[in-house]
């Protein structure tokens, strides 16, 4: 019999960590207890993207999008909504509206995005490759490996005007065709996966939600440029995706769509996952290679560029995974149909990972050119809690803030860098006026000194004074020649680092000392912290005319720093406080100030 | 399954495609409702459920979604179902058992014709211009 309603589990990361794994068996377990298990097909998918109201669980025809769903529903959800056909309204996402089916397309976090990358994700079940192949998976294969010379399949990409989503924005089809032309017996075709960059997640949904696609591209690849092995870089930390690749390769060999002769084409492609110990340098291309060579993860000098000499010295084509789940998309519709998403200098779509002080975090995919404004804003619902917006950072530790002022920018690769930020690998991070720019600036530079392999002095030896500086700074120790030496070396680091890793390294201070330069200044010359967050800059007390002497902060501080009687006003030792801000927090009467 | 052919992997994805379809709202034109109140129920609404759902299969309908509601308010008449498909009136039909259950896909959904003897609701202009216009 066929299935009358379908329920979708969200089984992405985020959602499996709030449990909907057990939300998925008890549904299971519900519809055999109910009597219904024959009539609904439950499907664990890949990410919906809207990470903020998870647990999801969606249920077709009706397209109830249910947020928030605790296991225990379960049972509910099945009684009610499969049973007696009423929705569960508690558990509905836009459950005030008058009308009577909360329609996903009505929902704002969904209407501006376009989605390419993530076309399966939330839709089939990641471990079947059944469903990828009926959503035309496999179909560009089938194209490439009896339609299509390389050239055709190189042309096809150069028409799309696709640019590598791993940040630099390097044109697809050049990388493809320098290793095409590069003459060898062995090539390599290598995807990068080694997503490093603080609050981006995007790779990694692609790769849970439809690992296929990054399969079927790279054999593309293979068959484009003359190469029967792939590799798989990924790091270790994301067991789920690695499991999925793994599940999802075994069901491509089984189907030939792997391995030997491919559909009897006499194309043999086959490939391996690589394992990252979680080394932020190796997502740089030559320490990738390196890397799966079984080297320390350091970077090469290039040229000789991976497309001439890569792994094993041999030529090798290395992509990012969202990159390359564009490849099948643009193979089946054709590079024109791809190049009119889009702006002139970006073509197609870009995932971001939209995560910090926003209302709706989650994952969105846009079509370039979509400004700012709209992602923070119609996507996102604005900042969390009604604080002030403050700026973005994007790109990760490579990358650098944006302003208000340039909130309406068109979002590609051109625009992004015209602002002095860089497109990244889609990391966006929402600062709000709680956020204080120097200490932000201060937690990126941490990382990329923490990260930096330490080959090459400009990056090991400048990224330690930046860092240094900074701290200087956030003590109130800072001075106006601080900001002069920031420049000088955030400008040598520039010039003179071997890898990107360096190279953008001093990007967050520079912008951000470029947009907020009067909150550097509030740092140095007055030795405050204008947001309230440099430790050593601010001072909690207690003000007598508000406070009634509830004793609510008293008991909440952890070093017992406030003292008072009860319906007394209450004193903050200074010498004992530890400014973690809990009595700040733990006031209803706003009597706590911050100085 | 062993490695396949080109042709094979066709036929899959054609067989596959059809399945996946079911699940897809996009291109779902239409809705047959069925009354699952306790009243509904009682008199054999599963039944009719099960029944309208391999009729579909059956007969290859892939654009119209099977729902179910509570009770529609005429209980004397039950199991109802309520058919909403375009170029046709909505209707409540009463009475359904499998039987008229395959006779309304043949007839209402295929042919476009009103399995009369068991229209039971709807205003009645609405059948009425709408007939009128045929």
């Amino acid at each position: 019999m066929a299935f009358r309603n379908y329920i979708l589990v969200c089984g992405g990361t985020g959602c499996e960590s709030s449990r909907a794994d057990d939300i998925y068996k008890n549904l299971i377990a519900e519809c055999e207890a109910q009597g219904v298990k024959d009539e609904v097909q439950i499907v664990k998918t890949g990410c919906f993207g809207f990470c903020e109201q998870g647990p999801i669980v969606k249920i077709l025809p009706e397209d109830s999008f249910y947020v928030q769903v605790k296991p225990e529903d379960a049972k509910e959800l099945i009684s009610e909504h499969i049973i007696k056909g009423r929705e569960v309204t508690r558990l509905l996402y836009n459950k005030d509206k008058s009308h009577k089916h909360a329609q996903v397309e009505e929902i704002e976090f969904y209407q501006k995005q376009f989605r390419i990358v993530l076309r399966n994700c939330g839709f089939i079940d990641p471990e079947k490759i059944d469903e990828y192949i009926a959503r035309d998976g496999y179909s560009a294969l089938e194209k490439v490996l009896f339609d299509m010379t390389p050239d055709e399949i190189i042309g096809e990409l150069k028409t799309s005007g696709l640019r590598g989503r791993g940040g630099a924005g390097f044109p697809t089809w050049m990388k493809w065709n320098f290793t095409k032309m590069a003459e060898n017996d062995q090539k390599f075709v290598v995807c990068n996966a080694d997503e490093g960059d603080p609050g981006a997640y995007m790779d990694r949904s692609t790769l849970e939600g439809d690992p296929h696609t990054v399969l079927e591209a790279m054999t593309i690849c293979g068959k484009a440029i003359g190469a029967n092995q792939g590799y798989i870089y990924i790091r270790a930390e994301y067991p789920l995706a690695i499991h999925r690749l793994e599940v999802a390769m075994e069901q491509a060999r089984e189907y030939g769509l792997l391995g030997k002769d491919i559909l009897g084409s006499g194309f043999d492609f086959d490939i391996e996952i690589r394992l990252g110990a979680g080394a932020f340098v190796c997502g740089e291309e030559t320490a990738l290679l390196q890397s799966i060579e079984g080297f320390r993860g350091m970077p090469q000098p290039r040229p000789p560029f991976p497309a001439v000499k890569g792994l094993w010295q041999k030529p090798t084509c290395i992509n990012n995974v969202e990159t390359w789940a564009n490849i099948p998309v643009i193979i089946n519709k054709g590079g024109a149909w791809f190049q009119k998403i889009g702006t002139a200098d970006s073509h197609g779509t870009k995932v971001f990972a939209l995560t910090g002080k926003i209302k709706n975090s989650g994952l969105v995919e846009v079509p370039m050119g979509t400004t700012l404004r709209e992602i923070v804003f119609d996507v996102g619902g604005g900042i969390a809690n009604g604080k002030e917006f403050k700026a973005v950072q994007t790109g990760g530790p490579s990358g650098g803030v944006i302003t208000k002022e340039n909130l309406d920018t068109p979002i590609d690769f051109g625009g992004l860098q015209k602002i002095g930020s860089m497109m990244g690998s889609g990391g966006m991070i929402v600062m709000d006026e709680d956020d204080c720019i120097v200490d932000v600036a201060k937690f990126y530079l941490n990382f990329t000194v923490d990260e930096s392999c330490g080959k090459c002095a400009p990056c090991r030896i400048g990224g330690r004074s930046l860092l240094n500086i900074l701290e200087k700074i956030t003590n109130g120790k800072g001075t106006q020649r601080d900001i002069d030496n920031i420049h000088s070396i955030g400008l040598a680091m520039r010039k003179g680092s071997l890898c990107a890793l360096g190279q953008t390294a001093p990007n967050p201070i520079l912008s951000s000392l470029k947009y907020f330069p009067e909150e550097y200044k509030a740092h140095i010359e007055e030795k405050r912290c204008p947001a309230g967050k440099c430790k050593k800059l601010i001072s909690y007390s207690i003000n007598v005319d508000k406070c009634i002497g509830c004793t609510a902060c008293a008991r909440k501080c952890p070093v017992g720093a406030i003292s008072g009687e009860r319906k007394q006003a209450h004193i903050i030792d200074q010498a004992a406080c530890i400014k973690c801000g809990a009595c700040l927090v733990a006031c209803k009467f706003g009597a706590v100030e911050v100085h | 399954m062993a490695k396949m052919t080109l042709e094979e992997l066709r036929n899959l994805r054609a067989s596959k495609q059809k399945s996946l379809q079911k699940r897809s709202i996009e291109g779902k034109e239409g809705q047959i409702i069925i009354g699952m109140g306790t009243c509904g129920i009682a008199a054999g609404a599963k039944t009719v459920l099960d029944a309208f759902l391999s009729e579909l299969d059956a007969k290859g309908i892939t654009n119209i979604s099977v729902t179910q509601t509570g009770c529609m308010g005429l209980c004397h008449v039950e199991p109802t179902v309520e058919v909403v498909v375009p170029n046709m009136p909505d209707v409540i039909y009463g009475n359904v058992d499998a039987k008229v259950a395959k006779q309304i896909v043949q007839d209402h959904l295929i042919d476009h014709k009103l399995v009369s003897d068991h229209v039971f609701d709807r205003p009645a202009a609405d059948i009425y211009v709408k007939d009128g216009d045929k």
